[in-house]
């Protein structure tokens, strides 16, 4: 899939970049889904000494092992493949309390997984500016819900309905870097009952 | 004069010299009275009334910052300097008042920094002073790695290891002692942020080999005050007040614009701040730009310059002043 165009907007929606081979003293690489393309494409311009201190974890989501066996030939010193994000966090904080300064984080896929990876790894003491995002596949968004604070993953629709309470609500782009979820408010707070058709806005 | 900030009136408590070069100054406020809290690493401008010049010279505040009785700070004598430390070292005596600035602080500690790597060199160790003892209050965790020219010439050295046992670490240039730069950076847990403080070339070596490292730059930290350069004397119109400047060899930009009464603005005179930036409306010739502030891009752009430290050689040089 290619790099994503995403429109113009506020200030605190996230911006990505394009991931690039950067000096360091090792390589925290953190993908899902197509996020393995952009892993793919850095691989054509690192050194081969590069690999030895990467530690990829991937999470393939719906693509399966379509990216597994090219991922895994790449040589990292550490490689791992896991069911969802949630079972890899224990591996994410626990790379980034064994590494030191000087390591690169590389993040793609999702901006689920980026946000909150990002979170993980500012949280470490890594200033946010200073890790490497690239935007890869769906662009359906991590939301929460104001009112309930409940957070519905994959959300391609505004409005949508919060998996917590149910109320529908208005996929705003103002985000939390805290939090790596964008924020839902209510559609029909004003008007209950005035609820507008969904459009599918994020694929 | 409103530029620079708030002045202090305060009254010299004492003049302690501490080896060959440096000599140590204590100020209290003049009448009594609490001195302004400050952050480690800080610096205030110390006005000297030398003859008919005056001399605004920035020194690093080296004393407890909890500590509002008195501001101390150290100064490093220059033979070859312009006359700033000199004047420091044989006009300044117990009881004289003077003024200086309100502290300003270009060199803070981020303290989200989950640990503090300070790296000194000679009399760069003053602003580390304040920053040891605000962390001591905080439980902040810091290192200290000092590199000094002899042991006679170890500024604070020994008292520093006796206060932060464990914590530094000074290394004798006689001696053939050396900061492991490498081996220190490679070895630090993440969110670690490093600071620097010394000459120029120390400076330059921590920035460089940290950028190779995979350092992000947000986590290396710097403090160069440059003393301006001298250089041919040059004239420069100044449009807003309308006035004709000549600037003399030994004289800076800014402090010609002061002598001639234009209030510009200032805060560190070292090129570092980005305080005096001041618009160049027309010019014929070239700019010798010696600040930290301008990118290079602006620097080769002849639309701005940093009077503080920076001079210009040619015909004609018009500032929007």
């Amino acid at each position: 899939m290619s790099k994503t165009e995403f429109p113009p907007s506020i200030t605190s929606r996230p911006v990505y970049g394009e991931l690039e081979a950067r000096a360091g003293s090792g390589h925290l690489m953190i993908a899902d889904a197509e996020g393995a393309e952009a892993i793919l494409d850095l691989a054509k311009s690192a050194d081969k000494d590069f690999w030895a201190k990467a530690h990829i974890i991937y999470i393939p989501k719906n693509t399966g092992t379509k990216y597994s066996s090219q991922l895994e030939e790449l040589g990292a010193g550490q490689y791992y493949a896991g069911p969802s994000y949630e079972a890899a966090q224990g591996r994410i904080r626990r790379a980034l309390l064994d590494c030191h300064m000087g390591t690169q984080v590389y993040l793609t896929g999702t901006e689920s997984l980026m946000g909150q990876a990002a979170a993980e790894a500012a949280a470490a003491g890594i200033p946010h500016t200073a890790i490497q995002t690239e935007h890869r596949g769906s662009t359906a968004r991590r939301m929460q819900c104001v009112h309930c604070k409940g957070i519905t993953e994959d959300v391609t629709t505004d409005p949508f309905e919060c998996s917590h309470c149910g109320l529908s609500l208005f996929v705003r782009d103002h985000y939390s870097r805290r939090l790596a979820a964008f924020q839902g408010v209510r559609v029909d707070a004003e008007d209950p009952g005035n609820i507008p058709e969904k459009v599918e806005l994020f694929k | 004069m409103s530029a620079g900030t708030a002045k202090l009136n305060v009254t010299v408590a004492e003049v302690k010299p501490i080896n060959d070069l440096v000599t140590r100054f204590k100020f209290v406020r003049t009448g009594g009275g609490d001195l302004p809290t400050f952050s480690g690493g800080a610096h205030t401008v110390v006005e000297m009334q030398d003859g008919d010049i005056t001399r605004l010279n920035a020194y690093s505040l080296m004393s407890n910052p909890a500590d509002r009785g008195a501001y101390t700070i150290s100064v490093r004598r220059d033979d070859q300097g312009r006359g700033g430390s000199k004047f420091m070292h044989s006009k300044v005596k117990e009881g004289m008042e003077m003024v200086i600035s309100n502290p300003v602080n270009l060199f803070s500690l981020d303290l989200r920094a989950g640990k503090h790597l300070m790296l000194a060199g000679g009399i760069g160790i003053t602003p580390f002073m304040a920053q040891m003892h605000q962390l001591t209050m905080m439980g902040g965790n810091f290192e200290l790695h000092y590199a000094v020219r002899t042991a006679s010439l170890g500024t604070y050295a020994k008292e520093l290891s006796e206060r932060y046992p464990g914590k530094v670490h000074v290394y004798h240039d006689d001696q053939k002692e050396a900061i492991d730069l490498k081996t220190l950076l490679a070895n630090q847990p993440l969110g670690t942020h490093v600071y620097v403080c010394g000459p120029k070339g120390m400076i330059e070596w921590v920035h460089g080999t940290a950028e190779e490292m995979g350092w992000p730059r947000e986590a290396v930290h710097s403090e160069e005050f440059l003393a301006p350069a001298s250089g041919k004397p040059f004239e420069v119109k100044c449009a807003v007040s309308n006035k004709v400047v000549q600037v003399g060899e030994h004289q800076s930009l800014l402090e010609a614009l002061e002598a001639a009464g234009i209030d510009a603005p200032y805060l560190c005179r070292g090129g570092a701040c980005g305080q005096c930036e001041t618009s160049v409306i027309g010019y014929d010739g070239k700019f010798l730009h010696y600040d930290h502030w301008l990118t290079d891009e602006q620097k080769a752009g002849g639309k701005h310059i940093m009077p503080c430290v920076s001079r210009f050689e040619g015909k004609t040089l018009v500032l929007d002043r």
